[in-house]
């Protein structure tokens, strides 16, 4: 770590983590354009490039613009959304484990579009809706169970009470597929593997406003978040307002998670594996942010580039699934030290 | 010299007040699960329906022919399922561990997608096997790729291999549901849990592996004590911590593999009954071993007479259980000891 310093102003630069973002980025972007590129029609990455800043033929333009950038688009924002919300939530429980997946938040999420599909047969937007308002109930929920009076909300109490609600909520998930038509449970279930198909920009765009609002601040914010992995004491010592910043990056993640799962289903692992695999990458303790959100994108665009050149016809959930799962295991299994999980 | 023993709360005396009364509960609730149900069977035919069935009458065979293996399988399930809890918590010293987060229930589950798919049939003794092949394979899994590495199978490292394996087989098994829809069919009622429709054949396959398993459990509990301590202090005392794991976790497979092989995945019994016993008489194996052992039956059974009578369509055990337990944990989890472990 290096500290660039100009009068008063002083700004930590890291060389390692700067060079990682890089590489994540260009990763994410670089499986986006072979996504929109793949296809019935094959168009070639220049092609794509060329079609996304307007100078393409217009055939190949519109094919790119209207049909199939939303969808790589809407992955890339869903990784960046995912991979942030669930560093956020591992770094306030301090706990690997406390992913938004694990505490119920995205569970919630998806009852609340199931009970849409199933139970009131809404259509898209509705679907949105009611994953948002899904997540935010049951993060609302959690939290105030949470809470106590004179301590707050504590990191591990938060986990195990999310762990609780997810538990609940995904019995009421099974009960609503089990009591449903086959062809509705059908579709319901393949909702809920998290899928990128067939989103326009109907959905990429409120996912890409959640994100131009959240992103910024949660960055700015991140220094007391790192502080409250030290303990609440220390934390307190330092002077960080433990339980004031708890509660907003509680709000920003549980938006990420909401705005995500609205626009692509819950999408498996990507929350949990992202801020891991950006605390081997970067080698830094805390919680890396930028490197998490950017992990998590790549995930995503890598994952839907391998579910459209898979020879059955997959959602990208499962693909997911398996490679963040793989590539977990196999981390696990070749680096050794207990300290950074 | 001989293994630790952290302070027991109250006598021993009292302790054994404490499980007779329990064992009563048990029993009253066996009688319970008997007697109530959709048809109405008088108290007095109860006993001649379980001991002599050949009066013929319909209300002693419903007894024989339905509520006594669903009841049986119930103690069954719920002992295993509450000392696999009890003794995976221990194992990995987190308390948020249970069937579903080493992977145990996403490999059982993955094992029957595929037998269903390959089959075409639901047999239900198919599927018992099936599911305790997965299980067995999850968790040897979970063990390799935890214990790999320097450190050994440290606590953490387990978990989050468990999370891996887990995200693996679930992706795995949407996948091959939403291929072959047929699958899906029969798949999703298998995923709620349920004591329901289960005949003896099933409870005397799996029966065999839950008292193995049952005796394994309960001789561990001086070692998983010394366990608890740390992995250096208990070897400095005497102990051996690799011995106890493998030992351990063979205990765990054979419980949880036939439980949710018979019932499919029951929700969350293998968390709370821990939870709530640690809650009550501290962290000593020896008591929490029997304990969980006795509470949990009367807990699955409780759920699954509640299930009966609550909906005209009976509500399966599995969704009883998360709507019961999970208030429960959040009480315990807001009164404040989850550093019990």
């Amino acid at each position: 770590m290096r500290v660039l310093r100009a009068g008063a102003l002083s700004l930590r630069w890291e060389p390692r983590a700067a060079v990682v973002c890089g590489v994540l980025a260009a990763a994410a972007i670089g499986a986006a354009v072979l996504v929109v590129g793949s296809g019935e029609f094959p168009i070639s990455p220049p092609d794509v490039v060329r079609a996304v800043l307007g100078q393409g033929d217009r055939a190949t333009g519109f094919i790119v613009t209207a049909l199939r950038l939303p969808r790589a688009v809407t992955g890339l924002l869903a990784g960046l959304a995912l991979g942030l919300s669930g560093a956020i939530f591992q770094s306030i429980s301090r706990n690997p484990l406390g992913s938004p997946d694990l505490i119920g938040f995205t569970t919630g999420s998806a009852t609340g579009a199931l009970l849409q599909i199933l139970v009131f047969g809404g259509g898209a937007a509705a679907i949105t809706a009611g994953s948002v308002a899904g997540a935010v109930l049951t993060a609302l929920a959690v939290y105030l169970v949470a809470y106590r009076r004179g301590g707050g909300v504590h990191g591990v109490r938060l986990v195990l009470i999310g762990v609780a609600a997810a538990a609940m909520l995904e019995a009421l998930n099974s009960y609503l597929i089990t009591r449903a038509d086959l062809r509705e449970a059908y579709e319901a279930a393949f909702w809920l593997t998290g899928s990128l198909n067939g989103r326009d920009w109907d959905q990429a765009v409120p996912l890409a406003l959640a994100l131009a609002v959240l992103l910024p601040a949660a960055l700015l914010l991140a220094r007391p978040l790192g502080m409250g992995e030290l303990g609440d004491d220390a934390a307190q010592a330092l002077g960080v307002p433990v339980q004031r910043t708890r509660a907003l990056f509680i709000a920003a993640g549980v938006g990420l998670a909401a705005a995500a799962t609205a626009a692509a289903g819950p999408v498996p692992f990507v929350a949990l594996a992202a801020p891991q695999l950006a605390r081997r990458l970067t080698r830094r303790p805390g919680p890396q942010l930028l490197p998490a959100a950017l992990t998590g994108a790549a995930l995503l665009a890598c994952g839907d580039l391998i579910s459209l050149h898979l020879p059955v016809a997959v959602p990208v959930g499962v693909v997911t699934g398996v490679l963040g799962g793989v590539y977990l295991a196999w981390l696990l299994s070749t680096t050794g030290r207990k300290g950074t999980t | 010299m001989p293994p630790p023993r952290p302070p027991a709360r109250g006598g021993r005396g009292s302790h054994r007040l404490r499980l007779a009364l329990l064992a009563a509960a048990l029993l009253a609730t066996v009688v319970g699960s008997l007697a109530i149900g959709a048809g109405h069977v008088p108290l007095g035919r109860v006993l001649s329906g379980v001991f002599s069935p050949d009066g013929g009458s319909r209300a002693e065979l419903i007894v024989h022919e339905l509520r006594l293996p669903r009841t049986l399988l119930g103690i069954a399930v719920g002992m295993a399922l509450g000392l696999a809890g009890a003794v995976m918590q221990a194992l990995t010293r987190n308390p948020l561990a249970e069937p579903g987060l080493l992977g145990v229930n996403g490999g059982a589950a993955l094992a029957v997608v595929l037998v269903i798919a390959a089959t075409r049939a639901d047999d239900v003794l198919v599927c018992v096997w099936a599911a305790f092949a997965g299980a067995a394979g999850a968790a040897a899994l979970v063990y390799l790729i935890g214990a790999r590495g320097r450190g050994g199978a440290a606590p953490a490292r387990l978990v989050l291999a468990g999370a891996a394996v887990n995200a693996v087989s679930s992706a795995l098994t949407a996948g091959v549901m939403l291929l072959t829809p047929h699958t899906f069919g029969g798949f999703r009622f298998w995923q709620v849990g349920s004591l329901g429709g289960r005949e003896m054949p099933v409870l005397l396959r799996v029966l065999p592996f839950i008292a193995a398993g049952t005796v394994l459990a309960l001789l561990l509990a001086r070692p998983l004590n010394a366990l608890g301590m740390g992995d250096d202090a208990g070897r400095a005392l005497g102990s051996r911590p690799g011995r106890t794991r493998v030992l351990g976790a063979a205990a765990v497979v054979l419980l949880c593999g036939s439980a949710t092989a018979a019932a499919g995945p029951i929700a969350f019994l293998g968390l709370a009954v821990p939870f709530i016993v640690r809650t009550a008489v501290g962290p000593d194996q020896r008591l929490v071993l029997p304990y969980s052992l006795l509470l949990a039956p009367v807990l699955l059974l409780g759920a699954d007479i509640i299930g009966r009578v609550s909906a005209p369509g009976e509500l399966e055990t599995g969704i009883v259980t998360a709507f019961l337990g999970a208030p429960l944990f959040a009480v315990m989890v807001r009164r404040g000891r989850t550093r019990d472990l």
